[in-house]
């Protein structure tokens, strides 16, 4: 019955979307809390980048940030990310920073809505302390923000999950291109398709599971 | 060789801690300090009363440039309150305060709030930090909570480890901005008994407050503040059983009936 599957790398092609996934999530996370302390921060020209930053990328199609990756940094500009000779890797690698670049804005404005939610208070004891700007917001502020958005992150690390398909558009060989390649072969277009989902369902499910249970868990009680 | 000895009394023999002078702050339309003159010895306890919205927190709260003023100087210990940067922060940590809303840091233990103000700002090694931040809760009555978080304690308790957290960065003066107005009254008093102790033990203390019982036992001088304005200066037995101005005998009038 699932004959059709002989000679495709399924697993393997899945294995290349969850590492398109966690190093984008790595990337966008660390990105996007560095865009966040910016949005906040005390110097205008600082807050001024990181708005326009998030305001600009965020509403770009994340199909054309992908192309753009590879027909423009790529090709006009020869970023070749360390593998100029090796084209999987170096549109894979592409791939992670265009994702990382998207998904960080939105990763910002959760930690930004979750810094929010940290009572003004606990910012003016820390200063009072003779804690810096920095350090009020790595050791006081970010803490607590953190654990206050990791529902609104999950969202966004599902979103980012069922994003890297679009990697299929400069042609790294994730879940989606496999899935494109399968229907033009096979005629199975039905069980193709819900394999594909149902991959993608065992992939996010989990997630949303469990960082629901550890936002519960790490709430900060006041 | 006699003038140096003099020469070095005028400049180390000051003896005022805190100097205001001629502060203006203003919150949009409000003119909520109006030309602050108010000098601070070391070793006093100056207890700052009024009205709501005469000034007095925001006052408090100028000391350690929580609220930027508009035009005036501060000066704690010599030297003038820098605008902002690591010069402002390091005077931060040479002033203790103490909120209305406690503000212990929500997601760290008791020990840990009391800690951290010395292993990040006085660079002080983790156990001699511990060490003193135990000693400091014992002495304010909270050496068995070390280890919950702020959540799991009373009003009065928090107060108290908020008021450790300030001690444990051994400040030259203590700012109180209305620490008990938000206790329950059965939990006042247990705040009031630490503070009381801390001005026997000479500790430098600003403390807006309504509780007039505390600032005729604890206070050296009693400043009464409305519409933004020092309206008088006194010891607190003058002040309280005959005060000068109108404004303020209005004020007792309507506080101490009851």
């Amino acid at each position: 019955m699932f004959d059709f599957l002989e000679g495709y790398d399924v697993l393997g092609a899945f294995w290349t979307t969850v590492q398109l996934t966690l190093l984008s999530a790595v990337g966008s996370l660390i990105w996007g809390t560095i865009l966040a302390g910016m949005r906040v921060s005390p110097v205008p020209l600082m807050r001024g980048f990181a708005a326009a930053y998030v305001n600009v990328v965020r509403n770009i199609p994340l199909t054309v940030i992908i192309v753009f990756t590879s027909l423009g940094l790529a090709n006009i500009f020869s970023v070749t990310l360390g593998a100029a000779d090796d084209f999987d890797a170096k549109f894979f690698r592409l791939a992670v920073l265009g994702l990382t670049a998207y998904t960080a804005c939105f990763v910002c404005e959760s930690l930004r809505s979750g810094i929010n939610t940290v009572p003004v208070g606990q910012a003016e004891a820390a200063r009072a302390l003779g804690l810096g700007f920095t350090q009020v917001l790595t050791l006081i502020v970010l803490p607590q923000a953190f654990r206050a958005v990791i529902g609104p992150l999950a969202n966004v690390l599902i979103a980012l999950t069922k994003n890297t398909t679009v990697a299929a558009a400069i042609g790294v060989a994730e879940a989606a291109l496999l899935m494109k390649e399968m229907i033009e072969n096979e005629a199975q277009l039905l069980p193709i398709t819900a394999i594909f989902a149902l991959g993608f369902v065992v992939l996010t499910l989990p997630t949303g599971l469990l960082l629901g249970w550890l936002s519960k868990r790490l709430a900060v009680k006041r | 060789m006699t003038e140096v000895p003099v020469a070095k009394d005028a400049v180390a023999g000051t003896n005022d801690l805190v100097v205001l002078k001629s502060v203006n702050k203003h919150f949009g339309a409000l003119h909520v300090l109006q030309d602050i003159d108010l000098t601070i010895a070391r070793g006093e306890v100056v207890v700052v009363i009024g009205p709501s919205g005469s000034g007095k927190s925001t006052l408090c709260r100028t000391v350690n440039r929580l609220e930027s003023v508009d035009s005036g100087s501060i000066l704690i210990d010599g030297k003038p309150l820098p605008a902002e940067g690591r010069e402002l922060a390091r005077l931060r940590a040479d002033v203790g305060m103490v909120f209305q809303s406690f503000n212990l840091f929500a997601h760290k233990t008791v020990l840990e709030n009391v800690t951290l103000g010395q292993l990040k700002v006085r660079k002080t090694d983790k156990a001699k930090a511990e060490e003193k931040a135990r000693a400091l809760l014992d002495r304010v009555g909270v050496s068995t909570q070390a280890d919950k978080y702020p959540a799991q304690l009373s009003g009065g308790q928090q107060q108290r480890v908020a008021i450790a957290r300030a001690l444990a960065m051994d400040p030259k003066v203590m700012l109180f901005d209305e620490p008990t107005s938000a206790l329950d009254p059965e939990m006042i008093n247990e705040v009031l008994e630490v503070m009381q102790q801390l001005a026997r033990d000479g500790m430098t203390m600003v403390v807006v407050t309504h509780e007039m019982g505390f600032a005729r036992s604890a206070a050296n001088r009693v400043v009464f503040m409305a519409d933004g304005r020092i309206v008088e200066e006194a010891a607190p037995d003058q002040f309280f059983s005959n005060p000068r101005s109108d404004r303020a005998k209005d004020f007792l009038s309507k506080i101490l009936h009851h």
